[in-house]
C-alpha cells in the first residue's frame, strides 16, 4: 500500500462520508450471509439497551488536524484537516465540568491535540478545575516544531497523564502504520519524556503506551505484550514507560479503507464477531464516557463521533446544553463497528476492559 | 467432495470435528487450549514453535493460523523466519543424517 499524506476527505474518497461507511458495515458478506447485528448479540446477554453506568470521563476531541496520517486512523486526521475546536467551545466544556464533579478525568484527543492553538490554555484551565487531564500525544509532535519542544515540561507542570501510540518496538511495523521515520522520532520523544521524569519507576508522572496491531489481526494479551515492549524498549533505547494499552482497530474510516483495499474486511469482521466476549461488552468505555466533538456536539465515543452518530435524541446534543443527569439516562447508540470494543479481552482508550 | 483438498473456509470449522465424537473432541480442544497458555514458555514462544512445526508437518491450515497468531503475540518477521529455518534445519538434518545409514549399508556390501 502506498503511504499518502492526504486524508480520505482531502482525496474526496467515498469512505470520508460517515453514511457511506455505515452502509458498508451493514452489507452482507460476499457469501450473502448477514453479519449478526451487534445489538442482537447484546440482547442475547441482557445488555440491550446498553446504558451508562455513570459518566466519569469527558473525552474531548479538540480537532482533526495532525502532523501524521496514520493508515489506521479512525479520525481521518492529517495536516489537511482544518476542523479545530474554538476557545469558546472549550469554555463550554469547562462550564459543563463545573457542574459535573462526578467527571474526574478529561481525556484530550485529536488529531494531534497539541496543534490546537488554545491547547495549552485549555489544559491550564482544566488543571485549575482539579481534573485529571489525559493527553493522547502522538509523540512526533514534540519534535515537529520548536514551539512543541517544551511539551514534556508543560505536561509535567500540569500533572498531565500522557498516553502515546507506539504500535511496535521496531521501526518496520511502526513506520508501516504511522509513516516513514515515525519510529525514530517517537523514540526521541519518549527519551525526552523520560528525561523530565515521565514513565520512570516511582515517578508520579504517568506515561502509558498504546499498541494497535499493524495489520488485519487482533491484539494479544496486554500483559504479555507489555513485558516484551518493556524489555525491548529498555534494552534497545533505555526507554521506560508505565503501562501498555492494547487497543483493537475498529473498522472505521482509514482502517476500514485499509481492510477493504487489502481484501481483509470480511475476515476481520468474522474475527471480531467470533471473539465477541459478553464480559467485555459489559465493560465498554461508552458506559462511563461522553465524547465531545470539535464543534461541541456530543457522542457516545470517539468512533461514533467519526461516524456522525450523535448521542440519543433523548439526551442533550451539544455541550452548551450539557446535563449529566440526562446523559446518564440515555441509551447508547450501537452499530456493527462496536464489535471492535467487545472482542477478546475488550478494547477501550485505556486498553483491555476484562482483567 | 470439494474440488480442492484444502479450503481456507474449512479452518474455522475445525471445532466441528466434535460433532461425530464429542468426548474425544472436547478432550483434545481442552488440552490444546491448556498447551498454548503461558507457562514455563511464553505464549509468543509457543506460537513460534507452533509455526515451525506447522512448516515441518506442511499443514496449510496451521501456517495460516500461526502466522497471524505470531503477529498477534508480538513476534517480528525475523523471529518468524528464524523459526521456519529451525524447522527446515531439523527436517533437512533428519533426511541427511540417514546418509550415515546409507554409508553404513554401502560399506557393508562393498569390497
Amino acid at each position: 500500500m502506498v503511504f499518502t499524506t492526504k486524508s480520505l476527505k482531502g482525496q474526496h474518497h467515498e469512505l470520508a462520508d460517515p453514511f457511506y461507511q455505515l452502509n458498508v458495515l451493514q452489507q452482507p458478506s460476499s457469501h450473502g450471509d448477514q453479519f449478526p447485528a451487534f445489538a442482537a448479540r447484546l440482547r442475547e446477554h441482557d445488555l440491550f439497551p446498553l446504558t451508562p453506568t455513570g459518566t466519569t470521563i469527558l473525552q474531548v476531541n479538540v480537532g482533526k488536524m495532525c502532523n501524521q496520517t496514520c493508515k489506521h486512523c479512525h479520525v481521518d486526521a492529517g495536516p489537511d484537516r482544518k476542523e479545530i475546536m474554538t476557545r469558546e467551545t472549550m469554555q463550554l466544556c469547562l462550564d459543563a465540568l463545573l457542574h459535573a464533579p462526578q467527571i474526574t478525568t478529561v481525556d484530550l484527543t485529536g488529531g494531534a491535540p497539541e496543534m490546537n492553538p488554545d491547547f495549552r490554555w485549555f489544559v491550564e484551565e482544566l488543571s485549575k478545575l482539579g481534573r485529571q487531564v489525559i493527553v493522547r500525544c502522538n509523540l512526533t509532535i514534540i519534535l515537529a516544531n520548536k514551539k512543541y519542544h517544551s511539551l514534556p515540561e508543560f505536561f509535567k507542570e500540569h500533572g498531565v497523564h500522557v498516553i502515546s501510540s507506539l504500535p511496535y518496538f521496531m521501526a518496520s511495523r511502526t513506520d508501516a502504520q504511522r509513516g516513514d521515520g515515525v519510529f525514530d522520532k517517537s523514540i526521541k520523544a519518549l527519551q525526552m519524556l523520560n528525561a523530565v521524569g515521565y514513565g520512570k519507576e516511582g515517578s508520579s508522572f504517568q506515561l502509558d503506551l498504546v499498541y494497535n496491531p499493524s495489520g488485519a489481526f487482533l491484539p494479544s494479551s496486554q500483559k504479555s505484550l507489555e513485558g516484551e515492549f518493556k524489555r525491548r524498549l529498555k534494552s534497545g533505547y533505555n526507554i521506560e514507560f508505565n503501562n501498555l494499552f492494547c487497543i483493537t482497530n475498529l473498522p472505521v474510516s482509514r482502517y476500514l479503507d485499509y481492510l477493504m483495499q487489502s481484501g481483509n474486511y470480511e475476515s476481520y469482521m468474522h474475527k471480531l464477531i467470533e471473539a465477541f466476549n459478553p464480559a467485555a461488552a459489559a465493560g465498554v468505555m461508552c458506559r462511563n464516557t461522553v465524547s465531545v466533538g470539535w464543534d461541541g456536539y456530543l457522542y457516545d465515543c470517539d468512533f461514533n463521533q467519526m461516524l456522525d452518530l450523535k448521542v440519543a435524541q433523548s439526551a442533550p446534543q451539544h455541550i452548551k446544553d450539557f446535563s449529566l443527569e440526562e446523559l446518564d439516562a440515555r441509551q447508547i447508540i450501537l452499530n456493527q463497528h462496536c464489535y471492535g470494543c467487545t472482542a477478546g479481552a475488550g478494547s477501550s482508550c485505556g486498553g483491555e476492559t476484562v482483567k | 467432495m470439494d474440488s480442492a483438498y484444502y479450503n481456507p473456509a474449512d479452518l474455522p470449522k475445525f471445532g466441528n470435528v466434535t460433532e461425530w465424537q464429542p468426548e474425544l473432541g472436547r478432550k483434545f480442544f481442552d488440552y490444546y487450549g491448556e498447551v498454548f497458555k503461558e507457562g514455563a514458555l511464553t505464549e509468543r514462544e509457543k506460537s513460534l514453535i507452533a509455526l515451525a512445526v506447522a512448516h515441518a508437518v506442511q499443514c496449510p491450515y496451521c501456517i495460516d493460523a500461526y502466522s497471524t497468531d505470531c503477529l498477534q503475540k508480538g513476534a517480528d518477521e525475523a523471529q518468524m523466519m528464524e523459526a521456519v529455518h529451525v524447522a527446515v534445519a531439523i527436517k533437512g538434518g533428519a533426511a541427511l543424517v540417514h546418509g550415515v545409514q546409507m554409508m553404513n549399508k554401502v560399506k557393508e556390501v562393498s569390497m
